[in-house]
């Protein structure tokens, strides 16, 4: 019996059917590998997701740092999302010299609220909002209760735009909606190619520029990846959403190219700004050396400067020479090693990349709330079935701008170009593993704990939830949501920093101290009762 | 930091920035994982869940673990009975728990599931329980989830023989590990039995064996819960919190409460082994009289480093009435002392004590935020800072010097496996505290003020 059916054989008849097609053992056939995915959670399992709210506030609107994110609800939703995931932010003349992502707002609903309606306690609360902050933007992100009680929260948007002349948009991210963090994504995508995207005129002041959508700037990753960019003569129009800020957003049409790091969160946005403006996206992934060269290079194939060109060899070289020993000596530290990894919207994908660098195998991979393309690349979404969950989630639907729409390729040049590297097009996670590894949708902690057991890698990354019993289990554990609270991880010092956290994970001292001396030594020298001496 | 927060205090009706509270689930979840082979149950949409064993996990460093009823549209529609009736066979059949302990969200309270119906109708498996609560997230605080999860297992479990088993009850009320088993190291030492309830020690304090197991060999387990009815006396920790579960165990079973505060500093010790010496009418011995005469040593010792300090507390009432009172013991004016919680009785009780010790000009408050404490500190500072980790914020922009106590504590480790209760946990506080501020007047001394010997 093979992994995937020692796991599955201790499931009962109903939950087998159901899991059986999130879990997939790859087998070396020419065929393309299916698995089910973004359907719904089964209660009781013990999932890892969470919900709409979280993909929406936490994820994709809650790093903009000159927006006031006021969470419209009891206090719980805002409190756990506050200050908890690792977007880091500085105020700049973006933001206005303001920075909101240390702040929690809440309009902590009561009882009453709950009974007769919650939307006046939500306008008083944005009159207090901006009578002592004084945001440019106001964003108001719904959770449970408020789309059962009718609020209407966009009606409040409006009104607060009318009232004060800025920008205000409510999201409907009631944490139900959907099956995971997954539709939450969606809708605060919609929001901001509807409301923010365009409504810009900063022209970049360089002749190449792109977006870099779906980074988060967890730990620094985008600021690394901006500073190399930036070497080589790139200019970062706007990072969605990490560090980033509504006044940069609505420029980021004017870029060159949209770089698209986590597929999942942002890949709507990069499909609509593709159809509105003709922005091509490309696909990217700055973790690991190899990967960056990579990335770097394909940017510049897309531009065809040779100038650019030329430039990226150098940065390319430069930032190799600086980072070689130590890559070096953290690979003979590393190779050989197994790994399993559950984490983000391209992550399971990204980091093996990463994995790799260091002589790393991963033996287990899969995504919380990722799709099917995630998995088996875009060409698989149009076999992709709409159910009840997902068509709740509202598909926004953009025209080419008769005035902005332009198109750097035609559509002969763009396949030709395809032929070299991802634009508008991303081939998913499964074409980088092997025969025999396993790839689990919607994982759940029975099955984690059980794969840990049969599979054994010697370290798994995944988030918080896990971490502890994966590491009571005695295999080293990191949290690759959080980083453990170190970083950046991506470009050439983040992989170095990887490098060194994975290695002190892997051989911390502590590791030796587990099993008690008594437990290994004979309990007790002595005579055996009636023998001889 | 915080550059945002303007000086210039204005009132606010509706809007909370920087809460000092979370909402009721989580609090649920934690009295349930104090329970043995429990699954705590989230009776909501799944980010709940996910949420609260999130910022448990942080806390303790543990894994916490708990299912979801992972409620869609469809389910906030016609109503999550189906998804509780799943949730429960797959919980029973892949994570085996002797009980599930279920608790509502916002959703399901909003929708009005009715979960006695639910559980009522539930084909169980045999020898296994599902109890629940209602922990409607717009009411109160997590404060009020983690006694009404309490109530719920009292509700469901407890039961009179008729026969007393001779033991005293003891709630410890919303501490850590570490406290829980300094609050019994202190029972043992007085000659009382008792049961503890609920009890994470053992849980989430669990040690590195290199074998993971859903459930550990600590928590209150079923038969005890039950024999709460057959007890002589409780004794509840922490006034706030345990009002509601003693009047319920002594309304039900006519079993008497002495409500206590939690026993944070020499005082709330003392009347906690009074409470215990009512109980076992023990001496008390050598052993905790010799740590209650090194704590005041230690007192007396450290307090012209403590003396006229000026101190804001802020986190849960019964913690921050605790820590209040080891405040004073130490000559510290607790300048500012506020709760997120929404109970005037924190107030009433607060200012009782500031009159005892003659403090005036003190600002008490509960159901505030940080933010509003962090503008009264930028209009009359501080010296000292004591609470949860959001407090960090505040400390890092107005330079105050910072101890953490409370929950959460997420930037911080061993913290959960010490007490802060007790003698015991009183000397460490002092400890934190001293070294808090004399670290600062040395960061602060010029070279020729700095102190080798203090």
């Amino acid at each position: 019996m093979n992994e995937k059916n020692k796991l599955l054989d201790k499931y009962s008849a109903k939950v087998y059917k159901n899991r059986k097609d999130h879990i997939l053992q790859l087998e070396a056939v020419d065929e393309a590998q299916s698995i089910a995915a973004n359907t719904r959670a089964i209660p009781g399992v013990m999932t890892a997701r969470g919900c709409c709210y979280a993909g929406c506030k936490g994820v994709v609107v809650g790093p903009l740092k000159d927006v006031c994110v006021i969470t419209h609800g009891p206090i719980g939703c805002g409190f756990y999302s506050w200050g908890t995931r690792r977007n880091k932010a500085k105020a700049d003349e973006d933001s206005g010299g303001k920075n909101f992502v240390p702040y929690c707002f809440s309009s902590d609903m009561q009882e009453s609220d709950i009974v007769f309606g919650g939307e006046k306690k939500l306008e008083k609360a944005i009159d207090e909002a901006m009578e002592l902050f004084d945001p440019s933007c106001i964003m108001i992100c719904s959770t449970c209760p408020i789309g059962l009680i009718g609020d209407d929260v966009q009606a409040v948007a409006r009104r607060t735009e009318e009232k004060y002349g800025i920008k205000a948009i409510g999201y409907s991210c009631e944490g139900y909606k959907g099956v995971s963090q997954s539709a939450g994504h969606h809708i605060a995508n919609n929001g901001l190619m509807r409301d923010i995207i365009g409504t810009g005129d900063k022209a970049p002041a360089k002749k190449v520029s792109v977006n870099i959508l779906g980074e988060y700037n967890i730990g620094g990753d985008g600021w690394e990846q901006e500073r190399i960019l930036k070497r080589c003569g790139i200019e970062v129009v706007s990072m969605f959403t990490g560090d980033g800020s509504v006044s940069a957003l609505k420029n980021a049409h004017l870029a060159g190219l949209n770089l698209v790091m986590c597929h999942r969160s942002i890949n709507y946005i990069a499909e609509m700004m593709k159809t509105k403006y003709g922005t091509d996206w490309l696909k990217v992934n700055f973790i690991g050396v190899g990967a960056t060269c990579k990335s770097l290079r394909d940017i510049a194939k897309y531009f065809n400067d040779p100038e650019l060109t030329q430039r990226v060899e150098d940065v390319i070289a430069d930032e190799l020479s600086l980072i070689y020993d130590d890559i070096a000596y953290y690979k003979s530290r590393l190779t050989g090693k197994t790994a399993g990894i559950f984490s983000g919207g391209s992550r399971s994908h990204h980091y093996q990349v990463l994995l790799s660098d260091f002589g790393i195998e991963t033996v287990i991979a899969g995504y919380e709330f990722a799709h099917r393309d995630d998995y088996e690349g875009r060409d698989i979404i149009p076999e992709i079935k709409e159910d009840a969950d997902n068509k709740n989630i509202e598909t926004i639907t953009v025209e080419a701008d008769p005035e902005r729409f332009h198109e750097k390729y035609t559509e002969e040049e763009r396949a030709a170009l395809r032929r070299e590297i991802e634009v508008d097009a991303y081939a998913g996670l499964i074409p980088e593993m092997d025969p025999g590894d396993l790839v689990v949708d919607d994982y759940n902690h029975f099955e984690t704990d059980e794969l840990i057991k049969s599979v054994k890698p010697d370290i798994f990354f995944s988030g918080i939830k896990d971490k502890y019993s994966i590491q009571k289990a005695g295999v080293t554990s990191r949290q690759m949501h959080s980083y453990d609270y170190s970083g950046p991880y991506a470009g050439f010092r983040g992989a170095v920093n990887f490098g060194r956290d994975v290695t002190i994970a892997l051989y911390t001292n502590a590791w030796a101290l587990v099993t008690p001396p008594w437990k290994s030594e004979p309990m007790l020298v002595g005579t055996l009762a009636g023998g001889d001496k | 930091m915080l550059d945002l927060t303007g000086k210039e205090v204005k009132e606010r009706r509706a809007l909370r920035v920087n809460p000092c509270k979370t909402c009721q689930p989580v609090g649920a979840m934690y009295a349930a994982l104090g329970v043995k082979r429990c699954m705590p149950h989230s009776h909501g949409s799944q980010g709940c869940c996910s949420y609260h064993r999130t910022v448990l996990s942080r806390h303790f460093k543990e894994p916490a673990i708990a299912s979801s009823s992972s409620f869609t549209e469809g389910a906030s529609v016609f109503g999550g009975r189906s998804n509780i009736n799943t949730a429960v066979k797959n919980v029973f059949d892949m994570y085996d728990p002797d009980i599930i302990a279920v608790h509502t969200t916002c959703l399901s309270e909003t929708i009005g599931d009715d979960l006695i119906s639910y559980i009522m109708d539930m084909d169980l498996p045999e020898g296994k329980t599902v109890v629940h609560c209602n922990t409607p997230s717009y009411v109160g605080s997590h404060i009020n989830g983690f006694f009404n999860m309490m109530m719920g297992f009292m509700n469901y479990l407890t039961k009179k023989t008729g026969t007393s088993n001779g033991k005293a009850a003891i709630f410890p009320g919303w501490v850590n590990p570490g406290d829980i088993r300094e609050i019994k190291r202190i029972a043992i030492a007085m000659g009382v039995p008792y049961i503890m309830f609920p009890d994470q020690s053992g849980v989430l304090d669990a040690p590195m064996t290199g074998k993971y197991e859903y459930y550990t060999n600590g928590g209150t387990t079923l038969p005890e819960i039950a024999a709460l009815g057959d007890t002589d006396q409780l004794i509840a920790l922490g006034e706030i919190t345990n009002i509601e579960p003693a009047e319920l165990l002594q309304k039900k079973w006519k079993v008497p409460y002495a409500l206590l505060p939690m026993p944070v500093g020499v005082a709330y010790t003392d009347v906690y082994i009074m409470a215990l010496q009512k109980f076992s009418k023990q001496e008390v011995p050598y052993e905790l009289e010799e740590q209650r005469g090194q704590l005041v040593d230690l007192l007396l010792d450290s307090h012209p480093y403590t003396s006229g300090k000026k101190a804001a507390i802020f986190g849960d009432p019964d913690v921050v009435i605790g820590l209040t009172s080891l405040c004073l013991e130490a000559d510290i004016i607790p300048q500012y002392v506020i709760t997120g919680t929404p109970k005037e009785e924190f107030t009433r009780k607060v200012n009782a004590l500031l009159t005892q010790y003659n403090a005036e000009g003190c600002t008490v408050k509960a159901n505030a935020d940080l933010f509003e404490l962090h503008q009264w500190i930028k209009n009359e500072p501080v010296d000292l800072l004591i609470g949860s980790t959001y407090g960090k914020q505040i400390a890092k922009a107005e330079d105050i010097p910072f101890v953490r106590a409370g929950f959460p504590v997420l930037d911080r480790y061993a913290g959960t496996l010490l007490p802060i209760v007790g003698y015991t946990g009183a000397i460490r506080l002092v400890e934190k505290i001293t070294e808090a501020l004399m670290d600062r007047q040395d960061r602060d001394a010029a070279d020729e003020d700095f102190e080798i010997v203090m």
